[in-house]
């Protein structure tokens, strides 16, 4: 087993319900996952898989419809579910952080880059503005901005997209939290940019012993960054295990399918394995298994019921009647790529 | 003989720095010369600044050249009279990113569709219908997608009516600028093959843009690398990924993410950021952040030179020369 849980999710939904309560968007269903400290989780979906809205959940921010209708969140031991909003508020940006995908929609345009930087350490730590500002220095610093002194008293437009997702990521980590939730960090960067990016967070994970968690269409980035991989689809988790284990046999047909589909550099002009069809809608889910209208390896089962989440190889867990123990088509638990 | 060629190409844009400030000269496309074969596929990459959709819309025709030229089918742009550019623009179409920007959302589907055709050429209803369908069709939609409006689709879907948009005036050359980066990962795969089965049945030439280094080298012949306005190197697709020489070339392939967690490549991480247009450093554009930087790089520029196959502007590979 591995250490220690850092956070550990049990059996978490969350749903969206409109205003009549007549629609009811299952945009998180279902959900267990587990990070111990110092790990790399990467969690990776299509848009419209719940990813984000898994996220947000964890920190608490979400919109006024959401209902999280069951789960635990167990952080440090504690269910962040049941903490009143005061304590929250003293876990948000202390204890868990987050990094947005646009840093230019995360940074107040208004707000010199050291208010921003020093903002957290000011309302977690009481810290007077001056030496909140020493410590915002040296965290620009920590994130590789030249000249940090005279970046402190500038404005976010006066910085490019890679320096504004540093400061974000300084921002991030300025209380030193044990856990770093990136959602999609170098969507808006350029490729050497995002390399610069990635190394750095890593380096940042390596000094200050933090869990990363990160969210994700791209599994290069799983591939290049994480531990830890949870498939995300339809608002499942419909794989999850060692990132190495699920990248050499994937056991759910989505997560084989999509690791198919993409283009690698080695290939050439060979043609793309595409997925049929499109992700459902959330509202309006199929019965059964949501990935079965598109799986080429659905039966008759996959339409009638839900797949439970059983366990597989290597701490690997699988949400698919193929590999469900006595569900009769038990062959491709760990069929290859 | 080339479908398109452009030689020396250059657009340079006017820009002021600041309220009272001087104007400053952006060099967004410098001197950039390359050649598209009829029925293949030119990939151009480069970070964001580089020109890459500069050079999109100089091809286009939407913006014109400040030095240079583009000879389609052997004929110079230029020298081309109205009835000239008009069949050059019919032959010429784009399919851009976003795909939710690209559609007129008040339009139904087979107006979108339809209207390239109503411009250009001269059909009663009931052919334009006829076209429509058969369009649809050649993107794999069904017809009653013709009735409905762009909201009532997904984004792959609505890649494909761009696509359609763009094929229905039987052009030679389709420009694709970043086609399926807006696309979620399940269907981009979709999007690329129908590119591809388009480019063999219609025998379509593409220019390719992305980031995404992967999908260029997929469906690519040739692949130009730009740097600030310049190519910096250009050549055969397979030969370029497997030995790419110029320094840059190679750090931004090593910067491509690894496809699976087992491949490890020597990573070359470069320091500093794309420097502003305004201000291009002297000499070979890359040479503050080239890790092999010599002496001659701050001064001159290297101009593209043949070396193993390939097009490479370095100084690293004429050594010859004093």
């Amino acid at each position: 087993m591995s250490p220690r849980a850092l956070l550990e999710l049990q059996n978490l939904s969350t749903h969206y319900v409109s205003a009549r309560g007549t629609r009811v968007v299952r945009a998180v269903e279902d959900v267990s996952l587990r990070i111990a400290a110092g790990e790399t989780l990467g969690i990776v979906g299509e848009s419209g898989s719940g990813k984000s809205t898994l996220a947000l959940t964890i920190l608490r921010l979400l919109p006024p419809a959401a209902r999280i209708p069951s789960g635990r969140m167990l952080f440090e031991g504690k269910d962040l579910l049941q903490m009143s909003d005061a304590e929250m508020r003293r876990v948000r940006g202390k204890r868990i952080a987050m990094i947005l995908q646009d840093p230019m929609a995360s940074l107040n345009p208004l707000f010199t880059v050291g208010d921003q930087v020093a903002e957290p350490i000011r309302v977690h730590e009481g810290a007077t503005r001056a030496s909140a500002w020493t410590r915002a220095r040296d965290l620009l610093k920590a994130v590789r901005i030249p000249s940090p002194q005279a970046r402190l008293s500038q404005y976010p437009h006066e910085m490019s997209g890679g320096m504004r997702q540093r400061i974000v990521g300084a921002i991030g980590i300025s209380c030193e939290p044990r856990l770093l939730i990136a959602d999609e960090p170098t969507t808006s960067l350029d490729l050497t940019i995002q390399a610069q990016y990635l190394n750095l967070l890593r380096e940042l994970q390596r000094a200050h012993g933090l869990a990363l968690i990160f969210i994700t269409h791209n599994l290069g980035i799983v591939a290049k960054m994480c531990d830890q991989l949870a498939v995300m689809y339809a608002g499942r988790v419909v794989e999850q295990g060692p990132v190495r284990q699920i990248f050499r046999a994937p056991a759910h047909p989505y997560t084989r399918a999509l690791l198919n589909s993409i283009p690698r550099m080695s290939d050439g002009r060979q043609r793309l394995t595409a997925i049929d069809g499109q992700p459902p809608d959330l509202s309006a889910l199929p019965p059964g298994c949501a990935f079965a209208p598109r799986c080429l390896s659905a039966f008759d089962r996959c339409r009638e019921a839900e797949p439970p989440e059983v366990a597989g190889v290597e701490n690997s867990r699988v949400r698919c009647w193929l590999t469900a123990p006595g569900a009769g088509r038990g062959n491709a638990g760990t069929g290859a790529l | 003989m080339a479908m398109l060629e452009a030689a020396a190409l250059s657009k340079h844009f006017r820009a002021r720095r600041g309220l009272f400030g001087g104007s400053g000269l952006v060099r967004a496309v410098d001197g950039v010369s390359f050649a598209i074969e009829g029925g293949q596929t030119l990939g151009v990459v480069g970070e964001s600044g580089c020109g890459k959709t500069t050079t999109a819309k100089l091809v286009l025709g939407l913006e014109e050249p400040t030095e240079g030229a583009i000879r389609f089918e052997g004929c110079d742009l230029n020298a081309l009279d109205a009835a000239g550019r008009r069949n050059y623009r019919k032959s010429v179409q784009a399919v851009f990113q976003d795909p939710y920007a690209s559609l007129n959302p008040r339009m139904r589907v087979g107006a979108i569709i339809a209207e390239p055709l109503v411009t250009n050429e001269a059909l009663t209803a009931k052919e334009t219908r006829r076209a429509v369908l058969r369009l649809l069709d050649l993107v794999a939609l069904p017809a009653r997608s013709a009735d409905l409006f762009p909201h009532e689709f997904s984004g792959g879907q609505r890649q494909r009516i761009a696509i359609a948009r763009a094929l229905a005036l039987s052009p030679k050359l389709v420009v694709l600028d970043e086609p399926v980066s807006a696309l979620d990962v399940s269907i981009r795969a979709q999007i690329l093959n129908l590119l591809r089965d388009l480019q063999g049945e219609l025998g379509l030439s593409y220019l390719f843009i992305a980031h995404d280094l992967a999908a260029v080298a997929h469906m690519s012949h040739t692949i130009a690398v730009m740097y600030l306005g310049k190519i910096v190197e250009s050549g055969q697709a397979e030969a370029l990924i497997r030995a790419p020489k110029h320094p840059y070339t190679q750090a931004l392939f090593s910067a491509a993410l690894p496809s699976s967690p087992e491949e490890r490549r020597e990573e070359i991480v470069l320091a500093g950021e794309v420097p502003s247009p305004l201000r291009p450093p002297s000499g070979c554009r890359f040479h503050p952040r080239c890790s092999s930087v010599m002496e001659r790089c701050k001064g001159k520029a290297p101009v593209l030179e043949k070396v193993e196959g390939h097009l490479v502007a370095c100084h690293l590979y004429n050594s010859a020369e004093p």
